[in-house]
Protein backbone atom coordinates (compact mmCIF):
# COMPACT_ATOMS: atom_id res chain seq x y z
CA UNK A 1 0.00 0.00 0.00
CA UNK A 2 1.35 3.38 -1.05
CA UNK A 3 0.01 6.19 1.04
CA UNK A 4 0.44 9.93 1.37
CA UNK A 5 -0.75 11.75 4.43
CA UNK A 6 -1.14 15.50 4.75
CA UNK A 7 1.36 16.11 1.94
CA UNK A 8 2.50 19.61 1.04
CA UNK A 9 4.94 20.50 -1.72
CA UNK A 10 6.85 23.65 -2.62
CA UNK A 11 8.38 24.68 -5.94
CA UNK A 12 10.76 27.55 -5.45
CA UNK A 13 9.13 29.59 -2.71
CA UNK A 14 5.63 28.79 -3.83
CA UNK A 15 3.39 26.25 -2.12
CA UNK A 16 1.91 24.08 -4.91
CA UNK A 17 -0.50 22.04 -2.81
CA UNK A 18 -1.06 21.17 0.82
CA UNK A 19 -3.19 18.92 3.04
CA UNK A 20 -3.22 16.25 0.36
CA UNK A 21 -4.12 12.67 1.25
CA UNK A 22 -4.15 9.65 -1.02
CA UNK A 23 -3.93 5.91 -0.80
CA UNK A 24 -3.24 3.29 -3.46
CA UNK A 25 -3.84 -0.38 -2.69
CA UNK A 26 -2.51 -3.33 -4.67
CA UNK A 27 -4.10 -3.49 -8.09
CA UNK A 28 -5.52 0.01 -7.80
CA UNK A 29 -5.12 2.95 -10.13
CA UNK A 30 -5.22 6.56 -9.00
CA UNK A 31 -5.79 9.21 -11.64
CA UNK A 32 -4.78 12.78 -10.82
CA UNK A 33 -7.08 15.47 -12.10
CA UNK A 34 -6.92 19.23 -12.11
CA UNK A 35 -6.07 22.28 -14.21
CA UNK A 36 -2.55 23.16 -15.41
CA UNK A 37 -0.23 24.14 -12.59
CA UNK A 38 -2.22 22.46 -9.83
CA UNK A 39 0.68 20.15 -9.00
CA UNK A 40 0.06 16.84 -10.79
CA UNK A 41 3.63 16.60 -12.03
CA UNK A 42 4.93 17.83 -8.68
CA UNK A 43 3.02 15.11 -6.86
CA UNK A 44 4.28 12.41 -9.24
CA UNK A 45 7.87 13.60 -8.97
CA UNK A 46 7.50 13.69 -5.20
CA UNK A 47 6.16 10.14 -5.21
CA UNK A 48 9.25 9.18 -7.24
CA UNK A 49 11.50 10.84 -4.58
CA UNK A 50 12.80 13.30 -7.20
CA UNK A 51 11.32 16.08 -5.06
CA UNK A 52 11.08 16.33 -1.30
CA UNK A 53 7.86 16.83 0.60
CA UNK A 54 7.64 20.12 2.48
CA UNK A 55 5.29 18.61 5.03
CA UNK A 56 3.60 15.26 5.62
CA UNK A 57 4.69 11.74 4.93
CA UNK A 58 4.76 9.24 2.08
CA UNK A 59 4.65 5.66 3.26
CA UNK A 60 4.95 2.24 1.64
CA UNK A 61 3.25 -0.47 3.69
CA UNK A 62 3.56 1.85 6.66
CA UNK A 63 7.27 2.61 6.28
CA UNK A 64 8.35 6.16 5.48
CA UNK A 65 9.92 6.11 1.98
CA UNK A 66 12.53 8.71 2.95
CA UNK A 67 14.11 6.11 5.25
CA UNK A 68 15.39 4.16 2.26
CA UNK A 69 14.80 6.14 -0.95
CA UNK A 70 16.87 3.69 -3.06
CA UNK A 71 14.59 0.83 -2.11
CA UNK A 72 11.56 2.90 -3.06
CA UNK A 73 13.12 3.90 -6.39
CA UNK A 74 13.82 0.28 -7.23
CA UNK A 75 10.14 -0.58 -6.95
CA UNK A 76 8.81 2.18 -9.16
CA UNK A 77 8.72 3.17 -12.81
CA UNK A 78 8.46 6.84 -13.70
CA UNK A 79 7.48 8.05 -17.14
CA UNK A 80 7.72 11.82 -17.26
CA UNK A 81 7.69 14.49 -19.94
CA UNK A 82 11.09 13.38 -21.19
CA UNK A 83 11.40 10.03 -22.95
CA UNK A 84 15.01 9.15 -22.04
CA UNK A 85 15.39 7.58 -25.47
CA UNK A 86 18.79 7.84 -27.15
CA UNK A 87 18.73 8.66 -30.86
CA UNK A 88 22.03 6.90 -31.53
CA UNK A 89 20.71 3.56 -30.26
CA UNK A 90 18.13 1.25 -31.80
CA UNK A 91 14.71 0.75 -30.23
CA UNK A 92 15.77 -2.62 -28.87
CA UNK A 93 19.00 -1.25 -27.38
CA UNK A 94 17.12 1.62 -25.77
CA UNK A 95 14.75 -0.76 -24.00
CA UNK A 96 17.46 -3.31 -23.19
CA UNK A 97 19.61 -0.66 -21.49
CA UNK A 98 16.98 0.13 -18.89
CA UNK A 99 16.03 -3.50 -18.46
CA UNK A 100 19.68 -4.36 -17.72
CA UNK A 101 20.20 -1.43 -15.38
CA UNK A 102 17.20 -2.71 -13.44
CA UNK A 103 18.43 -6.30 -13.59
CA UNK A 104 15.62 -7.63 -15.78
CA UNK A 105 15.74 -10.57 -18.19
CA UNK A 106 16.09 -10.83 -21.97
CA UNK A 107 12.61 -12.25 -22.68
CA UNK A 108 10.93 -9.28 -21.03
CA UNK A 109 12.55 -6.97 -23.60
CA UNK A 110 10.80 -8.83 -26.43
CA UNK A 111 7.56 -8.84 -24.44
CA UNK A 112 7.85 -5.08 -23.91
CA UNK A 113 8.29 -4.40 -27.62
CA UNK A 114 5.38 -6.68 -28.41
CA UNK A 115 3.18 -4.97 -25.82
CA UNK A 116 3.66 -1.59 -27.50
CA UNK A 117 3.66 -3.01 -31.06
CA UNK A 118 7.13 -1.78 -31.94
CA UNK A 119 8.73 -5.18 -32.69
CA UNK A 120 9.05 -4.22 -36.36
CA UNK A 121 11.08 -1.15 -35.36
CA UNK A 122 13.48 -3.20 -33.22
CA UNK A 123 16.63 -2.31 -35.20
CA UNK A 124 15.64 1.21 -36.22
CA UNK A 125 17.80 3.94 -34.66
CA UNK A 126 15.57 5.95 -32.36
CA UNK A 127 16.45 9.22 -34.08
CA UNK A 128 14.32 8.14 -37.08
CA UNK A 129 11.22 7.41 -34.98
CA UNK A 130 8.05 9.49 -35.06
CA UNK A 131 6.98 11.22 -31.85
CA UNK A 132 4.43 8.50 -31.14
CA UNK A 133 6.92 5.68 -31.74
CA UNK A 134 9.42 7.53 -29.54
CA UNK A 135 6.82 7.60 -26.78
CA UNK A 136 6.03 3.92 -27.20
CA UNK A 137 9.72 3.11 -26.80
CA UNK A 138 9.74 5.08 -23.56
CA UNK A 139 6.59 3.34 -22.32
CA UNK A 140 8.00 -0.10 -23.19
CA UNK A 141 10.38 0.41 -20.25
CA UNK A 142 7.39 -0.17 -17.99
CA UNK A 143 6.99 -3.72 -19.20
CA UNK A 144 10.70 -4.46 -19.73
CA UNK A 145 11.40 -4.70 -16.02
CA UNK A 146 9.03 -5.41 -13.15
CA UNK A 147 8.15 -2.63 -10.68
CA UNK A 148 5.26 -2.47 -8.26
CA UNK A 149 4.38 1.19 -8.74
CA UNK A 150 3.96 2.99 -12.07
CA UNK A 151 4.05 6.78 -11.98
CA UNK A 152 2.82 8.12 -15.31
CA UNK A 153 2.88 11.81 -16.16
CA UNK A 154 0.70 12.45 -19.22
CA UNK A 155 1.65 9.07 -20.69
CA UNK A 156 -0.57 9.39 -23.75
CA UNK A 157 1.09 12.51 -25.16
CA UNK A 158 1.66 11.97 -28.92
CA UNK A 159 0.21 8.45 -28.81
CA UNK A 160 -2.39 7.46 -31.42
CA UNK A 161 -5.51 5.43 -30.60
CA UNK A 162 -3.63 2.14 -31.02
CA UNK A 163 -0.84 3.32 -28.79
CA UNK A 164 -3.30 4.38 -26.11
CA UNK A 165 -4.94 0.95 -26.36
CA UNK A 166 -1.51 -0.70 -25.89
CA UNK A 167 -0.98 1.39 -22.78
CA UNK A 168 -4.42 0.48 -21.44
CA UNK A 169 -3.70 -3.24 -21.89
CA UNK A 170 -0.29 -2.86 -20.24
CA UNK A 171 -1.83 -1.05 -17.27
CA UNK A 172 -4.60 -3.66 -16.98
CA UNK A 173 -2.05 -6.51 -16.98
CA UNK A 174 0.06 -4.67 -14.42
CA UNK A 175 -2.95 -4.18 -12.13
CA UNK A 176 -4.03 -7.78 -12.55
CA UNK A 177 -0.59 -8.73 -11.18
CA UNK A 178 -1.23 -6.58 -8.14
CA UNK A 179 0.64 -3.53 -9.46
CA UNK A 180 -0.26 0.05 -8.61
CA UNK A 181 -0.63 2.98 -10.98
CA UNK A 182 -0.63 6.69 -10.32
CA UNK A 183 -1.26 8.72 -13.45
CA UNK A 184 -1.82 12.33 -14.41
CA UNK A 185 -3.83 12.70 -17.56
CA UNK A 186 -6.26 15.03 -19.27
CA UNK A 187 -7.78 12.50 -21.58
CA UNK A 188 -9.80 9.47 -20.59
CA UNK A 189 -7.42 6.52 -20.19
CA UNK A 190 -10.35 4.13 -20.43
CA UNK A 191 -9.41 2.19 -17.33
CA UNK A 192 -11.93 0.27 -15.27
CA UNK A 193 -12.45 0.89 -11.63
CA UNK A 194 -10.16 3.87 -11.01
CA UNK A 195 -10.04 6.31 -8.16
CA UNK A 196 -9.72 10.00 -8.86
CA UNK A 197 -7.77 12.59 -6.96
CA UNK A 198 -8.83 16.13 -7.67
CA UNK A 199 -6.10 18.71 -7.17
CA UNK A 200 -7.01 22.32 -6.69
CA UNK A 201 -4.83 25.26 -7.58
CA UNK A 202 -3.70 27.14 -4.47
CA UNK B 1 26.93 -4.26 -8.89
CA UNK B 2 25.15 -5.62 -11.97
CA UNK B 3 23.39 -2.29 -12.47
CA UNK B 4 26.70 -0.48 -11.98
CA UNK B 5 28.27 -2.53 -14.77
CA UNK B 6 25.17 -2.05 -16.93
CA UNK B 7 25.52 1.74 -16.64
CA UNK B 8 29.19 1.62 -17.64
CA UNK B 9 28.33 -0.67 -20.57
CA UNK B 10 25.57 1.73 -21.63
CA UNK B 11 27.81 4.78 -21.54
CA UNK B 12 30.58 2.99 -23.46
CA UNK B 13 28.08 1.88 -26.11
CA UNK B 14 26.86 5.47 -26.44
CA UNK B 15 30.45 6.73 -26.65
CA UNK B 16 31.23 4.27 -29.46
CA UNK B 17 28.03 5.17 -31.36
CA UNK B 18 28.72 8.86 -31.08
CA UNK B 19 32.28 8.12 -32.24
CA UNK B 20 33.55 11.50 -33.41
CA UNK B 21 32.36 13.55 -30.46
CA UNK B 22 33.93 11.13 -28.01
CA UNK B 23 37.45 11.44 -29.29
CA UNK B 24 37.29 15.18 -29.79
CA UNK B 25 39.26 15.62 -26.57
CA UNK B 26 42.07 13.47 -27.94
CA UNK B 27 42.21 15.41 -31.21
CA UNK B 28 42.24 18.67 -29.24
CA UNK B 29 45.14 17.34 -27.14
CA UNK B 30 47.15 16.35 -30.23
CA UNK B 31 46.51 19.67 -31.96
CA UNK B 32 47.29 21.90 -29.00
CA UNK B 33 50.57 20.17 -28.25
CA UNK B 34 51.67 20.32 -31.90
CA UNK B 35 51.05 24.08 -31.83
CA UNK B 36 53.86 24.61 -29.34
CA UNK B 37 56.81 23.68 -31.59
CA UNK B 38 55.27 25.99 -34.19
CA UNK B 39 54.74 28.79 -31.70
CA UNK B 40 57.97 28.80 -29.73
CA UNK B 41 60.30 27.47 -32.43
CA UNK B 42 61.90 24.09 -33.03
CA UNK B 43 64.87 24.58 -30.63
CA UNK B 44 65.17 21.05 -29.07
CA UNK B 45 66.49 22.26 -25.71
CA UNK B 46 63.64 24.73 -25.27
CA UNK B 47 61.02 22.16 -26.21
CA UNK B 48 62.51 19.58 -23.86
CA UNK B 49 62.39 22.17 -21.06
CA UNK B 50 58.71 22.99 -21.54
CA UNK B 51 57.53 19.48 -22.52
CA UNK B 52 56.14 18.32 -19.14
CA UNK B 53 54.22 21.54 -18.59
CA UNK B 54 52.87 21.69 -22.12
CA UNK B 55 51.69 18.08 -22.02
CA UNK B 56 49.96 18.47 -18.68
CA UNK B 57 48.32 21.81 -19.47
CA UNK B 58 47.04 20.46 -22.78
CA UNK B 59 45.75 17.31 -21.06
CA UNK B 60 43.98 19.46 -18.46
CA UNK B 61 42.27 21.56 -21.11
CA UNK B 62 41.35 18.52 -23.20
CA UNK B 63 39.79 16.78 -20.20
CA UNK B 64 37.90 19.94 -19.30
CA UNK B 65 36.61 20.33 -22.83
CA UNK B 66 34.92 16.94 -22.65
CA UNK B 67 33.31 17.44 -19.25
CA UNK B 68 30.01 18.84 -20.49
CA UNK B 69 29.35 15.44 -22.08
CA UNK B 70 29.49 13.77 -18.68
CA UNK B 71 25.91 14.53 -17.60
CA UNK B 72 24.50 17.16 -19.97
CA UNK B 73 23.04 14.96 -22.72
CA UNK B 74 21.53 12.56 -20.18
CA UNK B 75 20.12 15.48 -18.22
CA UNK B 76 18.44 16.98 -21.28
CA UNK B 77 16.73 13.83 -22.56
CA UNK B 78 15.59 12.56 -19.16
CA UNK B 79 18.05 9.67 -18.93
CA UNK B 80 19.73 11.12 -15.85
CA UNK B 81 16.36 11.19 -14.08
CA UNK B 82 15.79 7.56 -15.05
CA UNK B 83 19.28 6.60 -13.92
CA UNK B 84 18.78 8.10 -10.48
CA UNK B 85 15.51 6.17 -10.24
CA UNK B 86 17.24 2.87 -11.02
CA UNK B 87 17.55 2.07 -7.33
CA UNK B 88 21.33 2.43 -7.29
CA UNK B 89 22.63 5.17 -4.95
CA UNK B 90 23.27 8.32 -7.01
CA UNK B 91 26.92 8.38 -5.92
CA UNK B 92 27.51 5.05 -7.66
CA UNK B 93 25.75 6.23 -10.81
CA UNK B 94 28.03 9.28 -10.86
CA UNK B 95 31.06 7.04 -10.25
CA UNK B 96 30.06 4.80 -13.17
CA UNK B 97 29.86 7.85 -15.42
CA UNK B 98 33.23 9.12 -14.17
CA UNK B 99 34.80 5.74 -14.97
CA UNK B 100 33.41 5.88 -18.51
CA UNK B 101 34.60 9.45 -18.87
CA UNK B 102 38.11 8.38 -17.89
CA UNK B 103 38.04 5.39 -20.26
CA UNK B 104 37.01 7.58 -23.19
CA UNK B 105 39.08 10.68 -22.34
CA UNK B 106 41.82 10.06 -19.77
CA UNK B 107 42.97 6.74 -21.21
CA UNK B 108 43.33 8.00 -24.82
CA UNK B 109 45.25 11.04 -23.51
CA UNK B 110 47.52 8.74 -21.53
CA UNK B 111 48.23 6.63 -24.61
CA UNK B 112 48.87 9.65 -26.84
CA UNK B 113 51.15 11.46 -24.36
CA UNK B 114 54.37 9.44 -25.04
CA UNK B 115 54.07 10.06 -28.80
CA UNK B 116 53.74 13.79 -28.19
CA UNK B 117 56.60 13.65 -25.69
CA UNK B 118 58.85 12.43 -28.53
CA UNK B 119 57.65 15.34 -30.64
CA UNK B 120 58.63 17.72 -27.83
CA UNK B 121 62.04 16.07 -27.48
CA UNK B 122 61.50 15.06 -23.87
CA UNK B 123 64.38 13.29 -22.12
CA UNK B 124 64.17 9.49 -21.98
CA UNK B 125 64.22 9.65 -18.19
CA UNK B 126 60.95 11.53 -18.21
CA UNK B 127 58.87 8.93 -20.05
CA UNK B 128 58.23 6.59 -17.16
CA UNK B 129 57.30 9.53 -14.92
CA UNK B 130 55.07 10.99 -17.64
CA UNK B 131 53.13 7.75 -18.06
CA UNK B 132 52.89 7.17 -14.32
CA UNK B 133 51.71 10.70 -13.49
CA UNK B 134 49.18 10.60 -16.33
CA UNK B 135 47.93 7.22 -15.13
CA UNK B 136 47.52 8.52 -11.58
CA UNK B 137 46.51 12.09 -12.42
CA UNK B 138 43.96 11.77 -15.24
CA UNK B 139 41.40 9.93 -13.07
CA UNK B 140 41.55 12.93 -10.72
CA UNK B 141 40.70 15.18 -13.69
CA UNK B 142 37.55 13.15 -14.39
CA UNK B 143 36.65 12.98 -10.70
CA UNK B 144 37.08 16.69 -9.94
CA UNK B 145 35.52 17.66 -13.25
CA UNK B 146 32.37 15.70 -12.41
CA UNK B 147 31.60 18.14 -9.60
CA UNK B 148 31.81 21.10 -11.97
CA UNK B 149 29.79 19.31 -14.64
CA UNK B 150 27.07 18.41 -12.15
CA UNK B 151 26.93 21.94 -10.68
CA UNK B 152 26.52 23.60 -14.07
CA UNK B 153 23.81 21.21 -15.32
CA UNK B 154 20.97 23.67 -15.02
CA UNK B 155 22.98 26.64 -16.29
CA UNK B 156 22.35 27.44 -19.93
CA UNK B 157 25.60 27.40 -21.91
CA UNK B 158 27.45 26.56 -18.73
CA UNK B 159 30.69 25.81 -20.57
CA UNK B 160 32.55 28.95 -19.51
CA UNK B 161 31.30 28.73 -15.94
CA UNK B 162 32.34 25.09 -15.89
CA UNK B 163 35.92 25.95 -16.85
CA UNK B 164 36.08 28.75 -14.28
CA UNK B 165 34.92 26.30 -11.61
CA UNK B 166 37.09 23.38 -12.56
CA UNK B 167 40.41 24.86 -13.72
CA UNK B 168 41.43 26.23 -10.28
CA UNK B 169 40.70 22.82 -8.79
CA UNK B 170 42.97 21.21 -11.39
CA UNK B 171 46.00 23.26 -10.28
CA UNK B 172 47.27 20.76 -7.66
CA UNK B 173 47.15 17.94 -10.21
CA UNK B 174 49.11 20.11 -12.65
CA UNK B 175 51.73 21.09 -10.06
CA UNK B 176 52.47 17.58 -8.82
CA UNK B 177 52.22 16.05 -12.29
CA UNK B 178 54.73 18.45 -13.79
CA UNK B 179 57.10 18.49 -10.82
CA UNK B 180 57.30 14.69 -10.83
CA UNK B 181 58.30 14.64 -14.50
CA UNK B 182 60.76 17.54 -14.00
CA UNK B 183 62.36 15.71 -11.10
CA UNK B 184 62.73 12.54 -13.18
CA UNK B 185 64.17 14.45 -16.14
CA UNK B 186 66.80 16.07 -13.91
CA UNK B 187 67.72 12.79 -12.30
CA UNK B 188 66.10 13.62 -8.97
CA UNK B 189 63.74 11.52 -6.92
CA UNK B 190 60.24 11.78 -8.42
CA UNK B 191 58.62 9.58 -5.80
CA UNK B 192 57.43 12.27 -3.34
CA UNK B 193 55.64 14.16 -6.12
CA UNK B 194 54.04 11.00 -7.45
CA UNK B 195 52.91 10.00 -3.96
CA UNK B 196 51.32 13.41 -3.43
CA UNK B 197 49.54 13.11 -6.76
CA UNK B 198 48.33 9.64 -5.77
CA UNK B 199 47.08 11.05 -2.47
CA UNK B 200 45.08 13.66 -4.40
CA UNK B 201 43.45 11.00 -6.54
CA UNK B 202 42.77 8.75 -3.58
CA UNK B 203 41.07 11.61 -1.74
CA UNK B 204 39.05 12.47 -4.84
CA UNK B 205 37.70 8.92 -5.31
CA UNK B 206 35.29 8.99 -2.34
CA UNK B 207 34.75 12.77 -2.13
CA UNK B 208 34.05 13.80 -5.72
CA UNK B 209 31.28 11.27 -6.58
CA UNK B 210 29.59 12.16 -3.31
CA UNK B 211 29.70 15.90 -4.00
CA UNK B 212 28.70 15.47 -7.65
CA UNK B 213 25.79 13.23 -6.61
CA UNK B 214 24.48 15.97 -4.33
CA UNK B 215 24.66 18.45 -7.21
CA UNK B 216 22.94 16.02 -9.60
CA UNK B 217 20.09 15.49 -7.13
CA UNK B 218 19.67 19.26 -6.79
CA UNK B 219 19.58 19.75 -10.54
CA UNK B 220 16.73 17.25 -10.87
CA UNK B 221 14.52 19.03 -8.36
Amino acid sequence: MFQGRDIACDRGERRIFSNLDFRIMQGQALVLRGPNGCGKTTLLRTAATLLKVARGKLTWDGTDISEDPEEHRARLHFVGHLDAVKGALSVRENIAIWAKVRGSTEDRIEAAMAAFEILHLMDTPAQYLSAGQHRRTALARLVASPAALWLLDEPTVSLDADGTACLQRAIAAHRADGGMVMAATHIELGLDDVEFLQLKPQ
Amino acid sequence: MKSFRAIIARDLLLAVRQGGATFLALVFFLLTVTLFPLGIGPEPAVLARVAPGVLWVAALLAAMLSLDRLFQADFEDGSLEQLTLSGLPVGFIVLAKIITHWLTTGLPLLLAAPVLAVLLNMNDEGFAALLLTMLIGTPALSLIGAIGAALTLTVRRGGVLLSLLVLPLYIPVLIFGVSAIDAAVHGLNAKPHILLLAALTMAAIPLCPWAAAAAVKLSLE
